[in-house]
C-alpha cells in the first residue's frame, strides 16, 4: 500500500517516537520522583535520574500513609478504589445487559419511550446531576459507604446502547432455534446471548473499570471518613492536606501505585478480548 | 410421528395486514408436504405458524390429536431446520445437537447415544468437537439436520434449508434429505421457492399464492393438470406457454379445437409438448420464427415469435436441432396436451 520510501519511513517513525515520548515523559518523571528523598523537590528542579530512596518511599506510603495530614496507608485506599470500581463495573454490565435484552427481545408498552429515556441520560454526566444526587444519597444515609460510592454511578446509558446495538445484529433465527430447543427467555439469555457478547463485555469491562477507578469528584464529595477514601482522591488529600510543603516523593509513589491496577486490568482483559475476537462468530 | 391438520388456518398481522387465508391441509403420518410459491406468498409464515414462531390468528392447528394453537414451539414436538442453519456459534457441534435434549432434561447417556447416532447417520461424526464456523456450508447444513434429528420429533419443519448451498451440493443434500425422511418416516413440512426442489421431494405439493392455496396434489398431478393459470406458470421450467385462444382458433381447423370449451380465453401448452417437424395425425399445426436457440447439453430451448402474437413462445426439445436463427419452423401439438383457462377466474376449464 505504502511504497518503501526511506525518508517516509524515517519520518513516520520520528512522529511515532515523538508521540510516544510525549505520553511517556510525565509517567517517567513520576516514577523518577518517587525514588528521591524528601529534600530534592524544594529547589523547584525536577531530577531526571532515579534517586536512592525508592524502597523507603514505597514502604512509607504502603505502611504509614501520611498520618499527620489525615491520609491513611495506601493499601486501604487501593482496596476501596478496587471495590468501588468493581461494583460500578459489574453493576453497570449486569444492568445494561438486562435492559438491552429487554428492549431488543421483548415487546412491552412504551418500549421505545424507555429506550429514549435511557438514551437521554447519556447527556447527563455525573457532574451535572451531582448536587441532587448528593442530596438523595445523603437522605438515604449512604454517605461514607461503598453503596454510596458505587450505586449512583451504576446506571449506564452507554453500555445499554452498545449492547442493544450488538443484540440487534444477532440473527433472530438463533432465538427461534433456542425456542424450538425448549429454552425460555432467560435460558436463551444465559446460554446463547451472554457467551456471544463476551467480547463486548470484556471491552466494556475495561472501559467501565477505568471509569470507576478514576472517579474523583464523587468520592471526594461523599466520603469524610478515611475508612472510605479512594486512591484517586487520596492523592489530592496528600497534596493539599497538612501545613507543610506537599511531600512530592510520597505523592508520586502513590500516583505510580494508583496507576498500576488499571494497567493490569487492561493487560489481563486484552488477552480475553483477543481470544474472544478469534473464537466467536455471529 | 403424527399427522398434522391445518384447519382454516389464517394469519392477520397487526394493522390488518393479511398474510395467510383459509389454509386447509391434512398431512398424513409420514408424508412429505412441500409448500412452494413465489416470495411473499405466505409459505414461510405458514410454516412458522405450524412451528409456533408466529401466532395463529384464525383456525386450528392439530399435531396428532392435540390442538397446539397456543403451545410454545418446544411443546409442539416439532423440530425445525432454518434457512441460515441458526447453529449456536459458540457451541461445538456436539453441544449444538445436545442443547435441545439437555433442556428437556434427558439423561446424559441417552443424549450421548442419540447425538452419536445422528452424527453417524449424517456423517458428521468427526466434526463433533468443532465449532460451526470451522465447517463448510454443506457440513453446517448436516449439523442443522442433526439438531432436528436427535429430537426424534413428531414432525420436521424445513424452511428453505438448501437455498444457501451451491447448486451441486443442493442436489446432493436434496437427495439425502429425502432418503433420510423416507427412512425415518417422519411427517415433514418443507418450504421452498424452487419448483424443481418441490417437484422432486414432495409426496404432495401445495402451491401458495397471495396467502391462499392454489392447488394441492402429487407433483405429477400438478404438472400434468394445473388447476389455475398461476400453477401452470409456476410449476415447470421453462414455464408453460399461454396462447390466446382467439389466436389459436385463427391458426388451426375448428375440429382440432372441438374439445376445448368455447369460453376458454387462454390455452396453455408446455414447452416440451411441441414437437418440431411435420404435423402428426390429429395434432395441431403451429409455426413461428426462431429468435434464439439455447442449447443446454441434453436438451435445447427454442424462443419463437408466432405471427400475430405479442409474447414469445418457448419450445423445449430433447436434442439440439440443426436449425438457423431467423428461420420459420413448424411444430405439431397433440390435442390432449392443451390446457384451457378462463381469464377472469384464472381457473382451468376442462
Amino acid at each position: 500500500m505504502v511504497e518503501n520510501n526511506r525518508w517516509g519511513n524515517f519520518f513516520a517513525h520520528l512522529v511515532l517516537i515523538l508521540g510516544v515520548a510525549i505520553v511517556i515523559f510525565p509517567v517517567y518523571v513520576a516514577i523518577v520522583a518517587s525514588t528521591h528523598p524528601p529534600g530534592t523537590f524544594i529547589r523547584g528542579v525536577m531530577p531526571l535520574l532515579p534517586g536512592p530512596n525508592a524502597l523507603e518511599n514505597y514502604k512509607t506510603v504502603i505502611t504509614e500513609g501520611r498520618s499527620r495530614a489525615g491520609t491513611p496507608p495506601i493499601g486501604g485506599m487501593l482496596w476501596n478504589s478496587f471495590v468501588m470500581a468493581m461494583a460500578i463495573t459489574i453493576g453497570k454490565l449486569s444492568i445494561s445487559l438486562l435492559s438491552a435484552f429487554a428492549i431488543v427481545y421483548f415487546r412491552f408498552p412504551f418500549r421505545i419511550f424507555f429506550f429514549w429515556i435511557i438514551f437521554l441520560t447519556l447527556m447527563l454526566p455525573v457532574e451535572v446531576r451531582i448536587v441532587p444526587t448528593f442530596q438523595v444519597v445523603a437522605d438515604l444515609g449512604m454517605l461514607n459507604s461503598f453503596a454510596g460510592l458505587s450505586i449512583p454511578l451504576i446506571a449506564s446509558a452507554t453500555a445499554t446502547f452498545l449492547f442493544r446495538q450488538f443484540f440487534m445484529t444477532v440473527p433472530e433465527e438463533l432465538m427461534e432455534a433456542a425456542r424450538v430447543d425448549g429454552a425460555g427467555p432467560m435460558k436463551f439469555f444465559k446460554d446463547i446471548l451472554l457467551p456471544l457478547s463476551i467480547t463486548n463485555i470484556a471491552a466494556l469491562f475495561v472501559i467501565m473499570f477505568i471509569y470507576g477507578w478514576n472517579q474523583y469528584l464523587w468520592p471526594l464529595l461523599i466520603t469524610t471518613d478515611p475508612e472510605y477514601y479512594t486512591i484517586v482522591m487520596g492523592i489530592q488529600r496528600m497534596v493539599t492536606g497538612g501545613d507543610s510543603e506537599p511531600l512530592w516523593h510520597l505523592v508520586m509513589a502513590t500516583v505510580v501505585l494508583a496507576a498500576l491496577p488499571p494497567i493490569l486490568v487492561i493487560l489481563f482483559m486484552q488477552r480475553l478480548f483477543v481470544k474472544g475476537l478469534t473464537e466467536t462468530e455471529k | 410421528m403424527a399427522s398434522i391438520t391445518l384447519d382454516n388456518l389464517g394469519k392477520v398481522y397487526a394493522g390488518n395486514v393479511r398474510a395467510v387465508t383459509d389454509v386447509n391441509i391434512d398431512i398424513k403420518d409420514g408424508e412429505m408436504i412441500v409448500l412452494v410459491g413465489p416470495s411473499g406468498c405466505g409459505k414461510s409464515t405458514l410454516l412458522r405458524m405450524v412451528a409456533g414462531l408466529e401466532t395463529i390468528t384464525e383456525g386450528t392447528l392439530k399435531i396428532g390429536d392435540r390442538v397446539v394453537n397456543h403451545l410454545e414451539p418446544a411443546e409442539r414436538d416439532i423440530a425445525m431446520v432454518f434457512q441460515n442453519y441458526a447453529l449456536y456459534p459458540h457451541m461445538t457441534v456436539y453441544n449444538n445437537l445436545a442443547y435441545g435434549l439437555k433442556n428437556r432434561g434427558i439423561a446424559k447417556p441417552e443424549i450421548d447415544r442419540r447425538v452419536k447416532e445422528a452424527a453417524e447417520m449424517l456423517q458428521i461424526g468427526q466434526f463433533l468437537d468443532r465449532k460451526p464456523r470451522q465447517l463448510s456450508g454443506g457440513q453446517r447444513q448436516r449439523v442443522a439436520m442433526g439438531r432436528a434429528l436427535v429430537r426424534e420429533p413428531a414432525a420436521f419443519l424445513f424452511d428453505e434449508p438448501l437455498s444457501n448451498l451451491d447448486a451441486k451440493l443442493r442436489v446432493q443434500m436434496r437427495v439425502e434429505i429425502r432418503q433420510l425422511q423416507k427412512r425415518l418416516g417422519t411427517t415433514s413440512l418443507y418450504v421452498t421457492h424452487d419448483q424443481l426442489e418441490a417437484l422432486t421431494m414432495a409426496d404432495r405439493l401445495v402451491v401458495l399464492n397471495g396467502g391462499r392455496i392454489e392447488q394441492i396434489g402429487t407433483p405429477m398431478e400438478l404438472y400434468s393438470r394445473p388447476e389455475t393459470v398461476f400453477v401452470a406458470g409456476f410449476i415447470g421450467s421453462p414455464a408453460m406457454n399461454m396462447l390466446p385462444s382467439d389466436y389459436l382458433r385463427g391458426q388451426v381447423a375448428a375440429e382440432a379445437l372441438a374439445h376445448v370449451p368455447a369460453k376458454a380465453d387462454f390455452i396453455g401448452i408446455r414447452p416440451e409438448d411441441m414437437a418440431l417437424g411435420p404435423v402428426q395425425e390429429g395434432a395441431l399445426a403451429l409455426s413461428g420464427r426462431l429468435l434464439l436457440l439455447e442449447p443446454a447439453g441434453a436438451e435445447s430451448h427454442l424462443h419463437l415469435r408466432f405471427e400475430g402474437m405479442s409474447d414469445t413462445v418457448v419450445v423445449r426439445l430433447p436434442h439440439v436441432p440443426d436449425v438457423a436463427e431467423g428461420s420459420m419452423l413448424n411444430f405439431s401439438v397433440p390435442r390432449d396436451k392443451l390446457h384451457p383457462f378462463d381469464r377472469e377466474s384464472g381457473k382451468r376449464l376442462a
